[in-house]
């Protein structure tokens, strides 16, 4: 397991470092100068050749992009993503204010996938073939299917306006107002863990499908076990491994998802962020959100093969 | 080999030769619901190649004195904020989700399959290099990634469709990886290379056609949620700019008059439904008549 835990863990490291790598080279790569991003445009017209040469200098861009790239990295290392060029703000205090919420609506998301999802899709290969298995197996391919937008939107119309039963803009800090976040993050929360669900019913019914056809299960219920124990015991852990490896995926569906649901919503997150940024061609905030979702994806991944290598000891011996 | 295996039961009539294709149409239209997918995509299909014929109106007439009219006989769903017939609208946002969804998920088969391939078939340093690209690729969410792509190359649909390719590639390089590594140790694969073959012939002439079943499946399954992205990021207003119609900037465009008229968000919104639920359906028919045994995994 130590020798797992340590492939693993460099194995991360290397790609963390491709993904900061990935993530520098798209704002480099951008069609023009960034010297011309950072200057507006009424700056433009009475600067000369040697000011825009001494402001390329005083921010270093006139330098190697190796060093540059050891420059960003070091800054961003320390929460230093460089300074807004809409408001002049540090895009960091964007970041440390609005990644709490992200995370507040997709860890709940993400957690209610996993307790409602895996059971519905337990009891749907369990009862396979009866009304219950079509109609769990019907909302699992339904769920994939809904925009989470439209979703959103329907949400909103029936419980927001038509109903009056829930508010349905906005995001109150729970230390501020519990009851009223409680209330706003019903819908959106709701939201964003329907895909999550649906393809964790899907995938955890057809894999306990095939895990209940092998020859394991058939020599426990052939000794007599009851029902509940044969699922629990022998068949439920063996079947939850690729489950393992979708919940990994499915982190990355959930924020990818935020940035819908959030923009229905107006819930300034991360996701809000980055289209924000995209719109008012702030590259540097696209660039940190992107960076800060890629790490936190990885890192969260990295816990989950973890914990598959400790699930599955075929994975730590491989 | 089919070749060789027909000659053989002319000489002496073993078994009956198995008709692959009518194998597969036999399993593939089992389902009913199947073949209820394959109707709707067939009609998606004609929306989007002769919108024209279709749509009983202009999609973009606008007609500021019939604004925002609940459904009648002469607008079936009604009109939006500048008099335009929304079923129209819809029909004509067909050819965007049929377009977007094809090209994306092309250069994203591709790529990917092509970085799987390479990856695949040299093993060692070129696999570690591009599987912990992928990897890197895999850690950023598809519509952020695709977002940020978007915002890189600048609005157009044709940028949208590079960003949601290459936002998707990494799930055809992995697929196609396991399956080149696992290929490659097969004797015809020696037998080639015994015979003098370059390695450029031998992964496109042996290996590639041997990887395929899967990546036709995978293919056919991830059309639905290309189409899925694609109305994410119109719904966010990426890419798609006026005269274009798309599903998802029609939801967002009718979201301002929920109120009012809420069908204008919520018809666009089943046309997704219904066409991604169709392409899911069909997928998971063409994965049970190609191979039941990637029932599951893919």
């Amino acid at each position: 397991m130590g020798t797992y835990i340590i492939r693993r863990v460099i194995q991360m490291i290397l790609v963390l470092l491709i993904v900061t790598v990935i993530v520098f080279l798209m704002v480099r790569l951008l069609p023009g100068d960034p010297i011309l991003m950072y200057l507006t445009a009424s700056d433009l017209e009475e600067i000369t050749q040697e000011q825009v040469d001494v402001i390329r200098h005083d921010l270093g861009l006139d330098r190697p992009l190796l060093v540059q790239y050891f420059d960003w990295i070091g800054n961003v290392v320390t929460g230093d993503f460089g300074t807004s060029i809409i408001h002049r703000g540090k895009v960091g205090d964007d970041i440390k204010r609005r990644l709490p919420i992200t995370l507040h609506l997709g860890g709940l998301a993400f957690i209610i996938s996993i307790i409602v999802g895996i059971p519905m899709g337990v009891i749907a290969a369990v009862r396979r073939g009866t009304w219950l298995d079509s109609i769990l197996t019907s909302l699992g391919n339904l769920g994939i299917t809904i925009p989470v937008f439209w979703l959103g939107i329907l949400l909103i119309y029936a419980f927001g306006l038509k109903l009056d039963w829930l508010p349905v803009f906005g995001y109150t800090s729970p230390f501020k107002d519990f009851g009223l976040n409680t209330q706003q993050i019903i819908l959106p929360v709701f939201c964003l863990a329907v895909p999550p669900i649906a393809s964790a019913v899907r995938l955890t019914r057809s894999s306990m499908l095939e895990v209940m056809r092998q020859d394991y299960i058939r020599t426990a219920w052939s000794k007599g076990l009851r029902e509940q124990a044969v699922i629990m015991r022998h068949a439920l852990k063996n079947g939850l491994i690729p489950v393992v490896t979708l919940k990994g995926i499915s982190l990355a569906t959930i924020v990818g998802g935020s940035v819908l649901v959030e923009t229905v919503f107006s819930i300034p997150g991360m996701g809000r962020l980055a289209v924000e940024g995209l719109f008012s061609q702030d590259y540097s905030v696209v660039q940190a959100v992107i960076l800060v979702v890629g790490t936190f994806v990885l890192f969260i991944n990295l816990l989950i093969d973890l914990s598959y290598g400790w699930l599955d000891p075929r994975v730590r011996y491989g | 080999m089919s070749e060789e295996a027909e000659r053989g039961s002319e000489l002496m009539e073993v078994q009956p030769h198995v008709n692959e294709l009518r194998r597969f149409f036999k399993v593939f239209l089992g389902r009913p619901v199947v073949i209820f997918g394959a109707i709707i995509i067939i009609i998606l299909l004609v929306c989007a190649a002769f919108p024209g014929w279709i749509a009983p109106h202009d999609p973009l007439k606008q007609d500021l004195k019939s604004v925002l009219l609940q459904p009648n006989n002469e607008h079936l769903l009604g009109t939006d904020a500048l008099g335009r017939d929304l079923l129209s609208r819809i029909i004509f946002g067909a050819r965007t989700a049929v377009m977007v969804g094809i090209v994306a998920l092309g250069i994203a088969a591709v790529s990917g399959m092509i970085l799987g391939l390479i990856a695949g078939y040299f093993g060692g340093i070129t696999y570690a290099i591009i599987m912990r690209f992928i990897d890197a690729l895999m850690a950023f969410p598809i519509l952020l990634l695709a977002l940020a792509i978007a915002a890189l190359l600048g609005g157009g649909l044709v940028n949208v469709m590079i960003a949601i390719g290459i936002g998707m590639m990494s799930g055809y390089a992995r697929v196609m990886c396991g399956q080149a590594i696992s290929v490659r140790e097969n004797d015809y694969v020696l037998a080639a290379r015994s015979s003098g073959a370059s390695n450029i012939r031998i992964m496109f002439r042996h290996v590639f056609p041997n990887c395929l079943p899967p990546m036709i499946v995978l293919m056919t399954m991830m059309i639905g949620m290309t189409i899925l992205f694609e109305a994410g990021l119109s719904f966010l207003g990426i890419g798609i700019k006026e005269p274009t119609v798309a599903w998802g900037s029609l939801v967002n465009d009718g979201y301002k008059y929920l109120l009012i008229h809420p069908l204008l968000s919520v018809a666009p919104g089943i046309a997704i439904i219904v066409v991604v639920y169709a392409f899911n359906m069909v997928g998971d028919g063409v994965r049970d008549a190609i191979d039941p045994r990637l029932r599951g995994t893919l």
